[in-house]
């Protein structure tokens, strides 16, 4: 029965080439859509995670409480210990403290009078210390645009654009201008090792990377970090595991409400976060939905148009004594082929070009100017062993309910004016 | 005769009263001026910031020429000393000995605290006789720390000024604040000033000491404490200039 079907899609065009093409467009559409909107999904959490908060966040309740005016006044102190406790506790997670700060970074002339200023969005990772994986994990070699990484003491990355604001070079001198945790004034000189591009609008706009011990030093914040980030071992976001370590981990710290004692937060926890991630999953959803039904409007349209076309052929079935249950099903059963054969072609089509742009990506930047989420300029599609099946419920869905609807009309026909029918 | 000896003090006192109620607010403002505007003036101070995390104490030495020039350093602790700040005017700076940098601070940066202390640096530039930014009303009287006080409320004048209004306990004989409230023109309350004693020195009374506190900012304020103060010293005009900020 199948090959016979099968012989008919392949020397009766007429019959199978317009839904075999809408669902072969419909499915790549939707494999191509569901990879990019993963892909997004991916690097949004990964860029968030990597620049902002890690896998798991820890920090003090009073400074998560106030977390966007970043209050080093309320970081944590006592870091090794907590560094080592925290290590003993998750082995399998990498800890890292990190400084966020702000200030103003001041270029002076050469009579030490300023000769430009502009605000600075800081941060101090381990850059200079060994063992760190942070230079990887910003992936700052690649992100270097002039000069070099920090390789000494009081050495600085500043985003190339606002170094190109202030009139900054690599080699130069600039003051950062900044409050120390006891909140004096701290005036501190820095030399431009070299000036980084982010690729993200929000970063890239007024950046600035320091050494740990550097803004340690500064901020007079000597055994203190604003925040430790947990990252696991195997750079996967898995919800249900950081969720359960901070469970484990706040619930260990209970007995202690001070305001200054460690909590542990997750990647979700950040403002917005949760939101986004349940977003972009809803986003994926209805994109899916919104194809299968369009496909399904598209090719019951296209099983009406095929009935009229092939109003001839099924009146001779019937005629000839096929039963219109029969004539139905095997019209089913073609669509269905029709389907499948679709979703191949369309699901091939898909991942090739996900394959590719998960290689090259689109650049959003133009789009981005005045973003101030965490999201790359470049997004990249993500090719998911999900993405294989997903284009198989609208391509044989969409191509079930069109032909369901459409062959209604079999039922419609009276046997009896068949003949009279087939004469004109 | 006993009778009427008992009764001279008491003359003497509703005298005082009397001339004292004849004050408008304006003139009692002009006594507040008269009495903490000073020619020159030098002094060292302990400031102890009681923040939400801690206690430290530093301290520094004023220089202070009329209402628009004042030169401070800090001489404790020992990662502060060395800082200097300038006033001239309306305009500020400030000297880091270990960047060598002198910078100015303007706009946002004046919002900001003095050391961590509660003290802004728009507060510290904030420093022209009450008179001539405010008008004052007698509001009632009350009784801080056993002197009895005038409470006057100050509304500005103009716009240019840091604190709309304010609400100042003034003592009656002195003439020299002892509580004082600062408020936004929202009426929300911003500073306040709690005077916990105060000395006579070369015919003044100088409050000796403060709690300032932002009432913004967690922690129990910024206490400050007279070491020495000595009115109409020789200060070298050369002190007053961005080059001594260096030295």
């Amino acid at each position: 029965m199948i090959k016979f079907l099968f012989k008919g899609i392949l020397r009766d065009r007429s019959r199978s080439l317009f839904p075999f093409l809408i669902v072969t467009a419909g499915v790549f559409l939707t494999v191509a859509l569901y990879c990019y909107i993963k892909g997004a999904e991916a690097s949004f959490i990964q860029s968030n995670a990597n620049l902002l908060s890690g896998h798991v966040r820890v920090m003090t309740r009073a400074y998560a409480q106030e977390v966007d005016q970043i209050p080093n006044d309320l970081a944590l102190t006592e870091l090794q210990s907590l560094l080592q406790d925290l290590q003993a506790r998750f082995p399998g997670f990498i800890w890292t403290p990190r400084i966020r700060f702000g200030g103003l970074l001041d270029v002076p002339d050469e009579n030490g009078e300023t000769r430009s200023q502009g605000p600075a969005a800081g941060m101090a990772v381990r850059l200079l210390s060994s063992p760190t994986s942070e230079i990887e994990r910003l992936d700052l070699k690649k992100s270097v645009v002039r000069g070099r990484l920090p390789e000494r003491p009081k050495e600085v990355l500043i985003s190339d654009e606002f170094a190109r604001k202030l009139g900054l070079n690599p080699g130069e001198r600039a003051t950062l201008i900044s409050s120390t945790m006891f909140g004096s004034m701290s005036l501190t000189n820095f030399i431009v090792a070299g000036t980084i591009r982010f690729g993200i609008t929000a970063m890239d706009k007024t950046a600035m990377i320091a050494d740990l011990g550097d803004i340690q030093e500064a901020l007079d914040m000597e055994d203190a970090a604003g925040e430790v980030l947990g990252f696991s071992k195997d750079s996967v976001y898995r919800q249900r595991q950081v969720n359960e370590m901070a469970v484990s981990f706040n619930s260990s710290q209970s007995h202690s409400s001070a305001d200054l004692s460690p909590v542990m937060m997750t990647l979700r926890d950040l403002p917005g976060m949760a939101y986004t991630i349940d977003r972009l999953s809803y986003v994926a959803a209805v994109i899916v939905g919104i194809f299968l039904l369009v496909m399904s409007l598209v090719l019951w349209n296209a099983g009406l148009l095929g009935s009229l076309r092939r109003y001839g052929e099924i009146g001779v079935r019937l005629a000839i004594g096929e039963s219109k249950g029969h004539l139905y099903r095997s019209m089913i059963y073609e669509s269905l082929l029709i389907g499948f054969l679709g979703t191949l072609a369309g699901t091939g089509l898909g991942l090739t070009l996900s394959y590719y742009l998960q290689a090259k990506g689109i650049d959003i930047s133009s789009m981005m100017k005045n973003a101030a989420m965490m999201i790359p300029n470049v997004l990249h599609s993500q090719v998911t062993p999900f993405a294989y099946v997903i284009g198989f419920l609208p391509g044989l869905l969409a191509t079930l309910l069109g032909t369901s609807i459409a062959g209604r009309g079999i039922y419609k026909r009276q046997t009896a004016q068949l003949f009279k029918e087939l004469e004109t | 005769m006993k009778k009427i000896l008992s009764s001279v003090p008491l003359i003497f006192v509703l005298a005082a009263s009397a001339q004292a109620q004849t004050l408008s607010a304006d003139q009692i403002l002009d006594r507040i001026d008269e009495n903490a505007v000073a020619g020159n003036r030098t002094s060292v101070v302990e400031m102890i910031i009681h923040s939400r995390r801690a206690t430290r104490t530093l301290k520094l030495k004023s220089w202070v020429q009329g209402e628009d020039k004042a030169f401070t350093e800090f001489l404790e602790p020992a990662r502060e000393r060395g800082t200097k700040m300038l006033k001239l005017g309306d305009q500020l700076w400030t000297y880091s000995p270990d960047a060598d940098r002198t910078i100015s601070i303007s706009g946002h940066m004046l919002r900001q605290s003095i050391m961590g202390s509660d003290l802004s640096y728009e507060d510290m530039l904030e420093d022209r006789k009450l008179r001539l930014v405010y008008e004052a009303t007698v509001a009632g009287e009350e009784t801080i720390i056993d002197r009895p006080c005038w409470v006057l409320e100050l509304k500005a004048k103009a716009g240019d000024v840091a604190y709309y209004s304010r609400k100042i306990w003034v003592d009656r004989e002195r003439f020299v604040l002892l509580r004082e409230v600062r408020f936004a023109k929202s009426g929300r309350e911003l500073k306040t000033l709690e005077v916990k004693s105060i000395i006579r020195a070369q015919n003044r009374w100088v409050q000796n000491d403060v709690v300032f506190k932002d009432a913004l900012k967690a922690g129990d304020g910024t206490e400050f404490i007279i070491q020495s103060i000595e009115f109409d010293a020789a200060i070298p005009e050369s002190l007053f200039t961005k080059a001594s900020l260096r030295k």
